[in-house]
């Protein structure tokens, strides 16, 4: 196998100029990877920082109405609120170790963003983050919280003004910047040793799931549910229990206002992805004939995305993972039905694996083992969310803030 | 291109740079013809890609603004086809690999080296994965069509021994860390760049990123034998018109 690549996919299709910029920072992965004591200090850093080990919640009543016995993994604990932390925290670690003090990401609905602002803080590296204009518009909050934490954010207005035009313009700032810059990519895409090393620190995920589950249950589970945009959270989970053959593993994407239509972010359970090579890497893309990317779309901006992890495609082709398509109403109703039967407030985009489950609960015996991957948490995305459920005494409060805002303005 | 390179009595070559379908293939029409009327040696035609990584805003915005105006990758080949045929300068194509693999790479190259196409720049397509992309260059080129490698600040000496390993025509050395258009500061350490290069190579050497004035043209011409211009006539064409671009070229040298 060449280094970099999972079946046919993977690969560093990068820039000459970036070169050794990847031979510099590969080589400090892997000796990170080959180093027991830089991940005991990892999990020290995150049992710390983070509240790791993040609870396996048993859903008492999810679980007496299905008939199942169903597990929500909460990595909405972690700090800032999803997954997004271990990646970020374990890529900070890296950067000490490389001598660099500065660090760019791309955001899409700004969760990774927020991440990399509060571990450039508490690490003391400068930050900037890029984020496609049309979301920097979308998400004002997360946009406020960077700003507050000390990062600047640069409003991308190229291409589709979206996530994937950010991860373009981090790459542009990159290739200037690479002597005391580190990039951190947000997931587990782009060129080797990204989708390896991305995957590495959230693996932290399927480790404590798996022993969490045997020492609950004293059994593995027979299904896991995951949300899929670029992949992180999914490899993480997954990585407990890519061995054990008894367990079913299923990747939810973002089925938008339907496979059967172009409004979708979903680039397996559709069939309108081909193999490609574009931001480094090579997977299935949703792309049109001429192999230019197509405008995606997911009530979910953290799903909201072209590529697919190349570890996925791959585990995809080898059959291992199964793919399905939630679409945008199923959600809706899914983050509703957690919120009522649980207490939990899921993210949008982690509402995409509840609902994967929920649809397909009737398909298995009762009494199954099922554990649900929640990458993160909602409550700070109301904006979104509000916007999603169209609450109306939500539409009433921000009217009138506004008109106090135009007030002090005036 | 190597020995269309060399035989010259000009000082220093001029290599332009345009995307397709910005603003239009018509415009494109009327500014090759400028450029070539004011004196250009060589052209980069681009492909426009959803997802130029190398380029920098400028050349980035062209690329989208040509697809949102509909531009289709089989029209601009069938386009190259005839602006080879209308002027006698080489010209070579620069895209993403993307679209060479959305195409067929084989059958991309097979219809490059039909239509006269002289060399192919895929700037995110690196040596280790390119082996089978040159070795279909050699052999539906007949030794016409180049595979251009590209040669930067960054790349190790024994990196650069490795790019030489597998280029032909010329080498495009990238004068500076960043995205094109920047500016360029043809210094020092441009001329230290240029000897690394030129100890890994002896093909000749076109150098590019920034190059926007007589000024930086001249400095180049005891180092390089090929000038690359790009984003400077790309800003010139946006401002005053197909006609000034003629004239900037023609006053380059």
């Amino acid at each position: 196998m060449i280094k970099g690549y999972f079946g046919s996919y993977g690969g560093a299709f990068i820039p000459e100029i970036l070169h050794e910029t990847f031979q510099q920072l590969t080589a400090h992965y892997e000796a990170a990877r080959n180093d027991p004591a830089f991940w005991a200090e990892y999990i020290a850093l995150m049992e710390n920082y983070s509240g790791r080990p993040t609870p396996l919640t048993f859903a008492a009543n999810l679980s007496t109405k299905l008939n199942k016995k169903i597990y929500i993994k909460r990595e909405d604990l972690n700090q800032t609120g999803a997954h997004k932390a271990n990646n970020v925290m374990g890529q900070g670690l890296l950067v000490k170790k490389m001598g660099k003090t500065r660090v760019i990401a791309e955001t899409g609905a700004g969760q990774h963003g927020v991440a990399t602002a509060t571990m450039a803080a508490r690490m003391g590296y400068d930050c900037t983050i890029y984020m496609g204009a049309v979301d920097v518009e979308r998400q004002r909050p997360n946009v406020f919280w960077m700003q507050q934490l000390g990062a600047e954010v640069v409003p991308v207005k190229s291409g589709s003004q979206t996530l994937k035009d950010a991860v373009n313009e981090a790459m542009r700032d990159w290739v200037g910047s690479m002597d005391n810059t580190h990039y951190v990519l947000g997931t587990a895409c782009g060129a080797h040793p990204f989708p390896e090393m991305v995957s590495w620190f959230q693996s932290v995920i399927g480790q404590e799931a798996r022993e969490q589950i045997l020492k609950l249950e004293g059994r593995l589970p027979d299904r896991i549910y995951a949300c899929v945009g670029g992949g992180s959270n999914a490899m993480g989970v997954f990585q407990g229990f890519l061995s054990d053959n008894g367990v079913e593993l299923i990747g939810v994407e973002a089925g938008g206002r339907g496979v059967d239509t172009p409004q979708h972010a979903a680039r397996i359970a559709s069939n309108d992805a081909s193999e490609g090579v574009a931001q480094g890497y090579k997977t299935f893309f949703l792309q049109d004939r001429d192999g230019q990317m197509l405008h995606t779309h997911s009530v979910a901006a953290g799903l909201d995305y072209v590529g697919i992890s190349p570890i996925l495609a791959d585990l995809h082709v080898k059959g291992r993972v199964r793919f399905i398509a939630a679409k945008d109403d199923d959600v809706v109703s899914a983050l509703k039905y957690l919120m009522k039967n649980e207490g939990l407030i899921a993210a949008l985009e982690s509402s995409h694996a509840v609902a994967g489950a929920l649809m397909e609960m009737a398909d298995i015996k009762d009494g199954s083992v099922v554990i649900i991957n929640l990458s993160g948490r909602g409550d700070k995305d109301i904006f979104t969310i509000a916007d999603a459920l169209g609450d109306p005494g939500w539409k009433q409060f921000i009217a009138e803030k506004a008109k106090q805002y135009a007030g002090e303005s005036s | 291109m190597e020995k269309l390179i060399r035989n010259t009595d000009k000082k220093i070559l001029l290599m332009s740079h345009l995307v397709l379908g910005y603003p239009s293939l018509q415009a494109n029409q009327e500014v090759i013809g400028e450029m070539v009327a004011g004196g250009v040696d060589l052209m980069e035609l681009q492909i426009p890609f959803s997802e130029p990584i190398a380029d920098g805003p400028m050349i980035a915005r062209a690329n989208q603004s040509a697809l949102d105006n509909g531009f289709k990758v089989r029209e601009g080949l069938a386009f190259i086809a005839d602006t080879i045929k209308t002027h006698k300068i080489p010209f070579l194509i620069m895209t993403y690999y993307n679209i060479l693999l959305a195409y067929g790479v084989e059958d991309f190259i097979k219809e490059a080296a039909r239509i006269g196409v002289k060399g192919l720049i895929i700037p995110d397509l690196p040596p280790q994965e390119a082996a089978q992309a040159i070795g279909w260059c050699k052999e539906y080129g007949n030794g016409e069509l180049d595979w251009i490698q590209l040669m930067t600040p960054t790349s190790s000496d024994a990196r650069l021994q490795e790019i030489a390993g597998s280029a032909s025509g010329f080498v495009y050395c990238v004068a500076r860390k960043g995205v094109t258009g920047n500016k360029t500061d043809f210094g020092n350490e441009l001329a230290e760049f240029i000897k690394r290069c030129r100890a890994a190579t002896s093909l000749p050497l076109a150098v590019g990123f920034g190059v926007k004035s007589r000024e930086d043209v001249a400095q180049l011409t005891d180092l390089a034998e090929i000038a690359v211009v790009g984003t400077a006539a790309i800003k010139i064409h946006e401002e005053q018109g197909a006609k000034a671009v003629g004239n900037f070229f023609a006053g380059l040298r």
